[in-house]
């Protein structure tokens, strides 16, 4: 084998990652552009004003607020859920172990759109009306498996003998759990729920189904898209996601690191 | 009091071991049966009646006329162009995808493993709407890549090909070609992850056995590489195409007017408030995943999962 | 005197495999006792049934004169040495020692005095402070002992303790662990696939095969009369000869073995051709065949080897060839 890579694999590789990452960062350039009616580029000065014009708007607040109080509680949800089923999967060898881990990943693995018009038309059937409950039950359903695939891997790591050699030593079902299996797998569940709070926080294809006349940040984006307003608030707007979304990526990397994977694929 | 009732649940769970199993499996299980299956059977169930063309309500009726609307003409076009975006886009990825995994699986090592790493992660995971956002404002007609067209003086070059029917179009984000590249950005790190985990597996000892035997590294690249990511590619390829097939926003934000599935489903059931055909349309994602996902297994693409 | 532990047939099963399948046993207190035999022949359930980590399907378990079969594992006053000694990946090797103690609710002071004790008679003191992560193999294994002695078990039950280390470190550990369970007293139950460790340290072996036992009894019984084929091929490879042969030499119609180094060469009726020659060390094994059966024979150092394809006579003494009553199975 030779040890390095030809140069025509390197530039595919190089340029592969650059072809993923400009994108992103000319949100960052936009941010500060002076123009406010298209998307000239190269911007034709730059300024941090709309930085303050954001700041002032109610409706950014709000869908902000909505969006983190949502994610929050739907994290909270997929922890405890993911959680059970990963325990179960991991620690058991029992019939149905597969339909399980199929349940789990389907509402990742099938398009969005299909979770979004199928809660919905389960909420009409049952009378539901739309609430910040109906985008949480949405939520908390596809970030349970970001949960799972990260604690799933952590159990398989950690030798099932741990519990026994606990129970051996005198402690209790639940003196295990709190002194050996928490400590434990804690990083692997932290990391996970970063991760489902990232996957919540951005969520929009479902949330439309579920939200109603509430305006989640990406909701409101979303409008932005269609029916551009102020077009530089929302360079302002994508760029803090962006960096908000960064944050717990990173949190669960470094969390993670050297144990295993982050759980990436299951989103 | 509490220490003794807790030692007690704990005697109950030790004798009966698949209690606790079952004290695990039911909350889960619950949330996502009723939850989940109950919506999606509750879609399912609606798809099999019709509307009523002279009130517009939903005739609570079993039928199975609104599966034969599917394939009226225009709603038929629907599906086909879906399906055929949604190969493209996989095709596509699988060909960006494969060099970045294999350097990444095979050369890269230290610090630039973590840099590919989060190199591949981050956009994964950054907000699929901004990521949209950025190409709106790449493909804009003021945008980045028309005034890197001009300012290398190949302007004539884009215009010939956007004067290709089909593909072309207006400009770049009015067109196939627009919605295909945006499509392709978006779900290409789903492409890389698999595809890398595949190549980690294969050991270098075998590249080496390859070019031990004669082997050029075109020929082992070709008989022993490909073969042995193409259970990666496949795992990739599942996301890449679903996620393509149900997709409704990014069709309307970048892209010609004229319909993918997701939007019509959109539309079947928001505007047109004809939720029987929106669930017949949402089926067939479902169906086409179905037997993709059962041709998979065989191929053995879920040990790359 | 009542038994350290006591099996009354005892059975366990998963299904329809029978891991455990009527096991009577009795063990006494302060013996060394090992449950020797190939993987899945119930060795590994017995001793996690007296562990409490499964519980029989059916029959009684007593530890001590004390039905414990509805005993959870943290009531038992036995301690368990894991295979891949199982030590907690987020505690200190002190911590770890100290861990059943913290759970007993032993203050501070105590259990630092005590897990130090039980580090220092495992060789250990100073060690306290450190991960089991950069701890060797033998190091871990040592934590491993400490953490279980430091309860004070009744019983000390060890999975293939000693599977792991490489062959010195084996052999060096067999020793301490003899000498520790003198100093100690305590009953140690001892699982292994190795009969060579099995004979050197145990006082008393119960011989595992499909769930049952096949023969208990003290390292030289065992060794010297096995009361089945399976118990003769297993516990040191004795040559099993066919009955038809054994009626041809003793008139009995039963199988019977032959240790290979009570074979000797040179005189005897018995003529056969040598097949080839395996040089372990102290000594030759050649494989003679011989009407019937190919015998396995031990030819010491100083003995000359003779040539494969040559012509040899085999003999031995009347009572070194044991005639076995039971047959397998």
């Amino acid at each position: 084998m030779h040890s390095r890579a030809s140069l025509g694999l390197r530039i595919a590789a190089v340029g592969g990652l650059l072809f993923l990452h400009l994108p992103i960062l000319l949100i960052f350039v936009y941010a500060f552009t002076t123009e406010d009616k298209s998307y000239q580029w190269p911007p034709p000065g730059y300024t941090l004003d709309w930085f303050s014009v954001a700041w002032n708007r109610p409706d950014v607040w709000q869908a902000l607020s909505l969006s983190l109080k949502v994610a929050a509680i739907s994290t909270a949800i997929a922890m405890i859920l993911g959680t059970l089923c990963a325990a179960a999967v991991a620690r058991s060898k029992f019939f149905g172990r597969e339909v399980i881990s199929l349940l789990v990943i389907l509402p990742i693995a099938l398009p969005g759109i299909i979770t979004g018009i199928s809660l919905r038309s389960a909420f009409n059937i049952a009378d539901i009306p739309f609430s910040f409950w109906t985008i949480v039950l949405g939520h908390a359903t596809f970030c349970i498996v970001v949960v799972y695939n990260n604690a799933v891997a952590r159990f398989r790591r950690t030798s099932g003998s741990l519990v026994e050699a606990s129970m051996d030593l005198g402690a209790t079902y639940f003196q295990t759990l709190r002194h050996v299996i928490l400590p434990n797998i804690a990083t692997a569940l932290l990391a996970g729920g970063m991760l489902a709070f990232a996957l919540s926080f951005d969520e929009v294809i479902v949330t439309t189904f579920t939200a109603g006349q509430q305006q989640t940040l990406p909701i409101w984006m979303l409008e932005e898209l269609v029916r551009p307003r102020q077009r530089p608030v929302t360079n302002v707007v994508a760029m803090v996601v962006v960096i908000v979304t960064f944050l717990p990526i990173l949190g669960a990397y470094y969390l993670t690191r050297g144990t295993e994977t982050v759980a990436g694929q299951g989103k | 009091m509490a220490e003794a009732l807790a030692a007690r649940v704990s005697d109950g769970l030790w004798r009966r071991p698949g209690l606790l199993l079952l004290l695990l499996v039911v909350p889960p299980l619950l949330w996502l049966g009723i939850v989940y299956l109950g919506s999606l059977f509750a879609l399912l169930a609606q798809s099999f009646f019709s509307i009523d063309e002279f009130s517009g309500l939903v005739k609570h009726e079993f039928t199975l006329k609104t599966y034969g609307e599917l394939f009226r003409a225009s709603n038929f076009d629907i599906l086909v162009r879906t399906i055929l975006m949604a190969s493209a886009v996989t095709i596509g990825a699988a060909i960006v995808a494969f060099p970045i995994a294999y350097y990444a699986a095979r050369y890269a090592r230290g610090r630039w493993k973590a840099v590919f790493y989060l190199g591949i992660m981050l956009p994964l995971w950054s907000s699929y709407l901004v990521k949209v956002y950025s190409w709106k404002l790449i493909l804009a007609k003021e945008g980045i890549l028309n005034w890197l067209f001009e300012t290398l003086h190949l302007s004539w070059v884009l215009n010939a090909y956007l004067a290709i029917p089909g593909i072309g179009g207006n400009s770049l984000s009015v067109s196939w070609t627009g919605t295909f590249l945006v499509f392709l950005y978006v779900w290409l790190p789903f492409m890389i992850l698999p595809v890398q985990a595949a190549l980690e597996r294969v050991p270098p000892s075998m590249l080496e056995a390859s070019g031990d035997l004669g082997a050029k590294p075109g020929q082992t690249l070709r008989y022993v590489v490909l073969p042995l990511a193409l259970p990666g590619i496949i795992a990739g390829s599942i996301f890449t195409f679903s996620l393509t097939m149900g997709d409704y926003i990014i069709p309307q934000i970048v892209g010609t007017s004229a319909r993918m599935i997701g939007q019509a489903v959109y539309q079947f059931q928001g505007t047109a408030g004809n939720i029987p055909l929106a669930a017949a349309f949402a089926v067939v994602p479902i169906a086409v995943m179905g037997v993709y996902l059962t041709v998979a297994k065989r191929m053995g693409a879920f040990d790359a999962l | 005197m009542t038994s350290a532990v006591t099996f009354n047939a005892v059975s366990r099963h998963y299904g329809k495999v029978r891991a455990v399948d009527r096991v009577t046993l009795d063990i006494a207190p302060g013996e060394f006792f090992a449950l020797l035999g190939p993987s899945g022949s119930g060795k590994t359930t017995c001793l996690r049934l007296i562990a409490g980590f499964e519980q029989p399907t059916s029959g009684t378990i007593s530890i001590f004169g004390q039905d414990a079969t509805l005993t959870p594992p943290y009531r038992r006053p036995v301690n368990t040495v894991f295979q891949d000694y199982a030590l907690f990946p987020h505690l200190s090797v002190e911590d770890n020692v100290a861990y059943g103690l913290m759970i007993a609710g032993e203050d501070k002071d105590e259990r630092r005095r005590k897990a130090h004790e039980a580090l220092e008679l495992v060789a250990l003191s100073g060690f306290g402070a450190r991960k089991p992560s950069e701890l060797s193999g033998g190091q871990r294994q040592r934590v491993a002992l400490a953490r279980a002695l430091v309860m004070q078990p009744k019983v000390l039950l060890l999975d293939e303790p000693l599977g792991a280390l490489d062959l010195k470190l084996r052999e060096q550990m067999q020793g301490e662990l003899k000498s520790l369970q003198r100093q100690l007293g305590i009953t140690f139950v001892f699982v292994t696939h190795d009969q060579g460790e099995a004979l050197s340290m145990s006082d008393r072996i119960a011989v595992f095969n499909e769930g049952r036992i096949w023969q208990i009894g003290s390292p030289a019984e065992v060794y010297d009369r096995p009361e089945t084929p399976f118990v003769a091929d297993f516990v040191g490879s004795s040559n099993v000869l066919p009955p038809e042969m054994v009626s041809g030499l003793t008139g009995v119609s039963a199988p019977a073995s032959l240790r290979p180094e009570a074979i000797t060469l040179g005189s005897g009726e018995l003529k056969g051709k040598v097949l080839s020659h395996a040089f372990i060390g102290a000594a030759t094994r050649i494989e003679v065949a011989v009407p019937r059966t190919t015998l396995n024979v031990l030819v010491a150092k100083d003995k000359p080897v003779p040539p494969i394809g040559s012509e040899v006579s085999l003999d031995w003494s009347r009572d070194a060839l044991h005639i076995m009553e039971r047959a397998d199975g």
